[in-house]
């Protein structure tokens, strides 16, 4: 950065402020092009920042900032309308600043653009005449003001005349400027008054503005830019008000009133002066590194109360017990309005968002509103500034795909113009964000055709796929229905970016689409990430902390309890908690503490200590060994040694003076296949119920048992498929078996019977079947083929009948019928 | 074997404390200790340097070390003074340095019974490389 001067930095944060505000105002202007307020607004901001720089010595800054300025001045009188074309250019003198400003803060200069295209562009806009009504309804007014206009006038042809005898004692550049500069104060002393003019010199009433303007305008700029060339600060000042004066000599003549410029010139330095006074006392700018620091020591005094309140528990000492206590509550109310001096309203973070719609509406060639409810909701500064870069990107996403072209809406029977809702509330100890747009909706249909085009899923798994799930097919990486890629989006890669960088402060994303009606999004984040109530958990000897916001409940089973009612589903233990299946992942298992419990194991424990938390909406079990209480504890992030670890969030101090580690709820959830990384089958939404399941394929081998009919038999249970020889049959007992690799096989025929004799002649099909201690043969009439089938449950349908291949088929399960 | 670091590198010296164990992390963590009130990671220096475990059970030593994003402690067995060397006694490591990846030896400073060899801090401390 160089060394700027302090006063320089000031200027620039000043100036990204009055930027913003520029944007906002300009973004609301649009809609209401008459707003005064506004106009005279924008028009104050742009001069301060053109005052400003002509001090600091940023000519080309100047040079912009003056040119916008004389356009905003015209729009303010009323001569111009403000309309698409002047918004735009606008808006462009605004990215035109902001890019100088970050020129002059990283090199200290301007650079070398100059922006004579820029310029040019607001040149031509101003000279543009497009208001004659704007001009009747104004003129209107101009005879209420008059009285106070010949005074300003007069003063203002004073400071004319005291400017002439200073610029003609000092040797001027050019002669020319003399002579020009004395003739309109001459006009202006013999008219005397705005009535005056137009009466006096009727052959100048009908000349249209723009050609006498010209000359007016450019000898405005002339004055200012010799004047900001080698006089002082003063008499720049002064030769700028002759500029305005002439200007408003220009608009005089077309019977409009002058008091907007005069009048307005005067005002701002008044009213800005005011404003300043009332901010200044109220408000303290302040540097967000030391608010970090301060935060940091009340993380520290936090611990080291912790610690005070164990000792002062264990000990005796009554006055201890009463400091510890007076000090527990004073620290509370330190962190807590710490807390708060990083908390800013989410409006900060909306703030870019209407001119950002505006811009890309416009690109589009729709009609957009942004509505804002909530702007005062309030968020740690850190997560405001990780959620700008998603909330841009969903707003974007929403004008670019969500929200229709008007001849489409208008053909569905809305309004012509899109609504962007934006909402924040705060819920649950967790802050909510809510993007809704009243656009198409997301296309499912589209959805599940792209996914399947790029290979995320399979046909059957498209087909078996509810709703919701079809919708987190977008959050995958390169996942894009747009038609063409262009570079607003469509190349696939936003949202899961947007997804991961919620997820990486601790937030959840939700979509929510009614087709036809509007889309939504939901962000749910944690108010705070520093200091956090955590739940105290043992495993394994040691200590761990659980984030209370992820905690739902906690059950303890006894060995009453345990017995029968955890369960086992695809080798996934699960426990029946009131009429949901939660999957349970073992904290020692996972941690590598212990080998795998085996399910007997598992249904046997003398004590379950299950803690239910809630990662990304799915919800589980964590089975520790020892449930303690509730702390607050201070995040501590983890050293570069250990942060990739996904299953740990932080380590903290507890009061004793041990370090704990901190779970990370989601990463325990994956590593334990809760939740799936990829968008594919994960244990929870096996056990959720049928309708709501992603369907695993599974490949089924389709017989005939010998009466005609169809059976499936689950493919993965089958260890081969042989032809025997009808000889090879033997009996032995009221047994049926044969040799099948010096081994005794038992055969059974698939309707049930041990016994039952195969009627078929050449070879006999048998089905070999790997169980706990021997191999099976299963005779069957005739194996047909091997499909695959999408269930959502397979060990639900066992035995009974679906239609696979387009027939009834029965499933057969071979475990049962080696037990009858 | 002996090994040399830089004295500016060192932030203190202090013997074997309580640490909680890093589960699923690399072997070479052996736990986080509590450092008036900073959380420190402790590498096993034995391990990092490949060298077989160790067989008595005497105190480890903590070196606990600056770096840019924190104190990063060390496990040694035994710490020994501090000596001011000449620059001349110098050496790059040599060609057959056996027991230690040479990645991770700056040098070696020839001494009178022994050679010191000198730890190259930045690559000891990455585990990841």
């Amino acid at each position: 950065m160089g060394e700027l001067d302090d006063i320089v930095k000031e200027f620039l944060v000043e100036s990204y402020e009055n930027l913003d505000q520029l944007d906002r105002d300009l973004v609301a202007i649009e809609d209401s092009p008459n707003d005064r307020e506004l106009l005279s607004s924008v028009f104050r901001t742009i001069h301060t920042i053109k005052g400003t720089c002509g001090f600091l010595g940023f000519p080309i800054l100047e040079h912009v900032t003056h040119v916008g300025e004389s356009l905003l001045s015209k729009l303010r009188d009323g001569e111009l309308q403000l309309d698409g074309p002047i918004a735009n250019g606008l808006l462009a003198m605004v990215d035109a600043v902001r890019t100088i400003l970050a020129t002059i803060e990283f090199n200290g200069t301007e650079g070398d653009d100059h922006y004579e295209s820029l310029i040019a562009t607001l040149d031509q806009l101003r000279t543009a005449s497009n208001a004659p009504v704007a001009a009747v309804a104004v003129a209107a007014n101009a005879p209420n003001r008059s009285g106070g206009i010949e005074e300003q006038i007069l003063e203002s042809m004073e400071d004319i005349s005291s400017l002439v005898e200073d610029l003609k004692q000092n040797p001027r550049p050019s002669k020319k400027l003399t002579r020009r500069t004395s003739a309109p104060s001459r006009r202006a002393q013999k008219s005397g008054s705005t009535k005056g003019g137009p009466a006096s010199r009727p052959d100048h009433v009908s000349m249209p503005a723009p050609e006498s303007s010209p000359n007016e305008q450019t000898f405005a700029g002339k004055a200012s830019a010799s004047g900001a060339a080698g006089v002082t600060t003063d008499s720049a000042q002064e030769a700028t008000a002759i500029g305005e004066f002439a200007a408003t000599r220009a608009s005089a003549q077309q019977g409009l009133p002058i008091a907007g410029s005069v009048a307005s010139a005067a005002e701002p330095q008044a009213e800005s002066g005011e404003k300043s006074q009332g901010l200044s006392e109220s408000t303290v700018r302040l540097d967000v590194s030391l608010l970090d620091r301060l935060m940091n020591l009340v993380g520290e005094l936090v611990l080291t109360r912790n610690q005070i309140l164990q000792f002062s528990q264990s000990s005796p000492d009554s006055g201890l017990a009463d400091a510890a206590q007076r000090l527990n509550l004073i620290t509370t109310e330190l962190q807590e309005g710490v807390l708060k001096t990083r908390m800013q309203p989410i409006r900060n973070a909306w703030s870019k968002l209407p001119r950002v719609v505006r811009d890309l509406a416009q690109s589009c060639a729709k009609k957009v509103t942004v509505e804002m409810e909530g702007a005062d909701t309030e968020l740690d500064k850190t997560i405001l500034e990780a959620i700008k870069d998603p909330l841009t990107h969903i707003v974007r996403n929403s004008v670019d795909h969500g929200i229709e072209t008007p001849d489409v809406r208008i053909a569905c029977g809305k309004a012509a113009e899109g609504t962007l809702r934006l909402r924040a509330f705060h819920e649950g100890g967790q802050v909510n964000i809510e993007i809704a747009d009243d656009g198409g909706g997301i296309n499912l249909d589209r959805v599940r055709a792209k996914g399947i085009e790029q290979g995320l899923i399979t046909p059957e798994q498209a087909a078996a796929m509810c709703d919701r799930d079809v919708m987190q097919l977008i959050l995958l990486p390169g996942f894009s229905t747009a038609a063409k890629v262009t570079s607003v989006s469509g190349r696939g890669v936003g949202m899961d970016v947007v997804k991961t960088n919620v997820e990486k402060i601790g937030g959840a994303l939700d979509i929510s689409s009614v087709a036809g009606e509007g889309t939504t999004l939901r962000i749910r984040i944690p108010l705070t990430l520093a200091i956090v109530p955590g739940l105290i958990v043992t495993c394994g000897g040691d200590r761990y902390c659980i984030p209370q916001v992820s905690l739902l409940e906690l059950v303890r089973l006894d060995s009453e309890g345990t017995h029968g009612r955890i369960e086992t589903m695809h080798s996934v233990p699960v426990y029946r908690l009131r009429s949901q299946l939660l999957p349970l992942i073992y904290l020692d298992e996972e941690l590598g503490l212990r080998p795998r419990r085996t399910d007997a194991e598992r249904r046997e424990a003398e004590i379950v200590n299950i803690v239910v938390l809630q990662a990304e909406n799915r919800q589980f079990g964590l089975v520790v060994d020892r449930i303690s209480d509730t702390q607050e504890i201070v995040v501590k992030p983890l050293g570069q040694h250990l942060k990739d670890l996904t299953i740990f969030a932080g380590s903290t101090i507890m009061g004793d003076g041990t370090v704990s580690l901190i779970l990370d709820v989601a990463g325990i959830a994956r590593q334990g296949h809760v939740l799936g990384t990829d968008g594919g089958r994960t244990m929870q939404e096996a056990t959720n119920g049928k309708n709501d399941t992603v369907a695993t394929k599974q490949e089924y081998l389709i017989v005939d048992p010998g009466d005609g009919s169809r059976a499936a038999i689950c493919l993965s249970t089958v260890a081969r498929l042989e032809e025997i020889r009808p000889e090879t049959v033997e009996r032995c007992g009221n047994q049926v078996v044969t040799q099948y690799r010096d081994k005794i096989m038992p055969l059974i025929s698939l309707d049930g019977g041990f016994g039952g004799t195969c009627t078929e002649v050449g070879t006999i099909s048998v089905v070999v079947y790997r169980g706990d201690q021997h191999d099976y043969g299963f005779m069957v009439g005739k194996i047909l083929d091997i499909i695959d089938h999408a269930i959502c449950d397979p060990d639900s349908v066992l035995g009974s009948q679906q239609i696979m291949g387009g027939q009834v088929t029965r499933i057969i399960d071979l475990s049962r019928l080696i037990c009858a | 074997m002996h090994f040399g670091i830089e004295v500016l590198r060192i932030q203190e010296v202090i013997r074997e404390q309580q640490m909680t164990r890093v589960p699923c992390a690399s072997p070479i963590v052996r736990g986080l200790m509590n450092l008036r009130g900073q959380i420190v990671t402790a590498l096993d220096f034995r391990r990092r340097i490949g060298l077989h475990e160790r067989t008595t059970q005497k105190p480890l030593m903590n070196v606990v070390v600056r770096t840019h994003s924190g104190p990063v402690s060390l496990l040694v067995d035994e710490i020994g003074d501090v000596l001011q060397i000449n620059s001349d006694r110098f050496e790059p490591p040599p060609e057959t340095l056996r027991g230690v990846p040479r990645s991770l030896i700056r040098g070696v400073y020839k001494l009178d019974q022994r050679l010191l060899l000198v730890l190259d801090l930045e690559p000891v401390l990455n585990l990841s490389a």
